[in-house]
């Protein structure tokens, strides 16, 4: 034995044993930092839900929750849905490209809506989330939130929190705070105008 | 093993003092940090604000603990355990109004605090770690704030919670689901308000206790900083003591006292006359419950964040993304910490500076407040294109003061601190 220190070796084995530790210490942060996902009950509540949009009126909107989150169900003028395709040159993202919504929604065009007549999306901003009012009638002096909504408003939503305009298939004009369109959920329709937020196929209803 | 000698306390005498001294540096620190801690004898009004950040912190403490004692955090229940502490518990109202005004007096003092630091150069080397110090403290503080303002769960919380948290799903690829963690929830939820009570409560005042002490051991370290800006430790006399220098005890203890009661007066007019302060300690709509369908008309943070508020807005979206706002926003915050390394002036206080400091000092102060004012206004008329110019001029304060400070004129330095001798 000797009395020399070995000091490449202690280095090794401090190290060595530091880095254990440190391994040992993210994997010890693995639960906590896991513990701030949604839970397994948060997870559950967020099932799809169903509505009946049969009763709504000529311009009436319906709001529903689904996943905590406001959604709208609109039962859009006639006349505001035939004009929906003229004004979009104002728009940031008159196709959707670089929006959020089911292929079908996409497919289906300036309406965004499986039945055009209809329109169902998600109240919520896409700039930081504020719930946007409606401000459906297409009017020239419309004030909303003490804001004059400007010459040539063709109908939509105006969200107060920033002043993100949209159109009344929740498409965003240029130059907004918002970045993108309002984002449309997976739902379904039925003939009989029963919908449910959440999935893309009707449930099937026993009646 | 032989014991060491008595000569390693030297404070120790007799009685329970050396008693424990023996065991416990307790003289040493009283004299090394209060009565044989030399500063400069020519502070003005404006080196209140350190002293009264302090007596703040102590109030947030002491209130926020009771208030703990019948605050329920869910959000079934939150919003009427306020409403309980308010009217039935004995004195409920005067504690949570001295938490509530207690929060906007932080900033009020820190705001001075920091403005103080630019008047003077007490951020300039060798003073930069404490600069750093400070800056980490007014984050927290910010995180503190935005945390405490959910917790009673009013309409305005849920709805200022929800924009501030979706400020983080703007960030590229791990934007979405970074939100969701933060909220546990696929919306502001009973969850989220759990833990931002959490952390309101435990986590972030540790922390921020801790970056308290360690920015007055950094001060006590390399002393405190003049209204002249100068040294002054490079005229000692026989004893090694500053001769510009008086004890902080009890010279200083006494004067703090003065300027605690002068705050403490007008502290106690706004929690008796004005707790809401017309809408800005207060905003209306949090004596509303939280709704998640209802946003209210018009969102505004509390006060003393709406000059970010304002630079975020300031802002447009493009590339179909609105990240570019919330990165103005962290580094309008951020470029604070750089100031020691951006400031190339070869003197450091005010008094001694060249026009154009001054200059660029006031449109930064007047920036500061008209984007405040920005904030809290809708983002309609002229307010975005004032948000706008004001951002820039912001940030030029900042960007361009390794320029300025240098081209800067400046004035020959005295020797010795001046004022009344």
């Amino acid at each position: 034995m000797s009395d020399e220190v070995d000091q490449g070796r202690r280095r090794l084995l401090t190290v060595a044993t530091a880095g254990t530790g440190a391994i040992g210490v993210a994997f010890a942060a693995i639960p906590f930092l896991a513990s701030w996902k949604p839970s397994a009950r948060a997870k559950a509540l967020g099932a799809p839900v169903e509505v009946d949009a049969s009763k709504l009126e000529v311009g009436q909107m319906l709001k529903v929750v689904w996943r905590g989150q406001p959604v709208y169900v609109i039962r859009r003028v006639k006349s505001t849905v035939d004009a929906i395709g003229g004004h979009d040159d104002r728009l940031a993202d008159p196709k959707s490209d670089d929006s959020t919504q089911p292929d079908y929604i996409k497919a289906s065009g300036p309406v965004r809506a499986r039945n055009p007549e209809y329109w169902i999306g998600l109240a919520v901003c896409t700039h930081l989330g504020c719930s946007p009012l409606g401000a459906f009638e297409p009017n020239n002096a419309l004030q909303v939130a003490g804001t004059d909504l400007g010459a040539n408003w063709p109908g939509g939503f105006y969200c107060p929190c920033h002043g993100s305009k949209y159109d009344i298939s929740g498409r965003v004009f240029k130059n907004m705070p918002a970045p993108k369109n309002l984002t449309v959920p997976p739902y379904a329709i039925t003939a009989d105008l029963r919908v449910a937020i959440g999935v893309d196929d009707a449930p099937k209803t026993v009646s | 093993m032989a014991a060491r000698p008595e000569s390693a306390h030297p404070a120790s005498g007799g009685g329970l003092l050396g008693w424990i001294d023996q065991r416990f540096p307790l003289s040493q620190l009283w004299k090394s940090q209060v009565s044989e801690y030399y500063a400069p004898k020519n502070f003005n009004f404006w080196y209140y604000f350190g002293v009264l950040s302090l007596v703040v912190l102590a109030n947030q403490l002491v209130t926020g603990i009771f208030l703990t004692m019948n605050y329920k955090p869910s959000s079934a229940e939150a919003f009427a355990s306020i409403e309980y502490i308010m009217r039935d518990v004995d004195w409920g109202w005067l504690i949570r109004y001295m938490h509530s005004t207690g929060a906007s007096a932080f900033f009020i003092v820190i705001y001075l605090h920091m403005f103080r630091a630019l008047l003077y150069g007490s951020h300039r080397k060798p003073r930069e770690l404490l600069w750093i110090f400070g800056c980490l403290i007014f984050l927290l503080l910010m995180a503190e704030a935005f945390m405490g303002y959910v917790l009673p769960w009013g309409n305005m919380s849920y709805w200022g919670a929800q924009v501030i948290v979706s400020l983080f799903g703007s960030l590229p690829w791990i934007g979405a689901s970074l939100v969701e963690w933060i909220r546990g929830d696929y919306y502001i939820a009973d969850a989220t308000l759990n833990r931002f009570f959490a952390l309101h409560v435990a986590a972030l005042p540790l922390a921020l206790v801790f970056l308290v002490i360690a920015h007055l051991m950094a001060l006590h370290e390399v002393g405190s900083n003049n209204p002249d800006g100068i040294d002054i430790h490079d005229h000692e006399d026989a004893k090694g003591h500053p001769l510009d220098g008086i004890p902080f005890h009890p010279y200083y203890t006494v004067k703090d006292m003065v300027g605690i009661a002068g705050f403490l007066l007008l502290f106690s007019a706004v929690i008796f006359f004005a707790p809401s302060f017309g809408g800005l300690f207060l905003e209306s709509p949090n004596f509303d419950p939280a709704n998640p369908l209802q946003t209210p008309p018009h969102i505004a943070p509390v006060w003393y964040f709406t000059p970010f508020y304002a630079m975020l807005r300031a802002v447009p979206s493009f590339a179909g993304t609105q990240v570019w706002g919330v990165m103005v926003m962290g580094a309008s915050v951020l470029i604070i910490f750089f100031l020691p390394w951006l400031d190339r002036s070869p003197v450091r206080s005010i008094r001694y500076r060249g026009p154009i400091y001054k200059i660029m000092l006031a449109i930064f102060v007047v920036s500061f407040v008209v984007l405040a004012v920005c904030g809290l206004k809708p983002p309609a008329g002229i307010y975005p294109m004032l948000g706008r110019v004001c951002t820039i001029t912001y940030f030029a304060f900042f960007l361009l003061m390794p320029w300025y400070s240098k081209l800067d004129s400046f004035k020959p330095v005295p020797e010795r601190v001046t004022g009344h001798a």
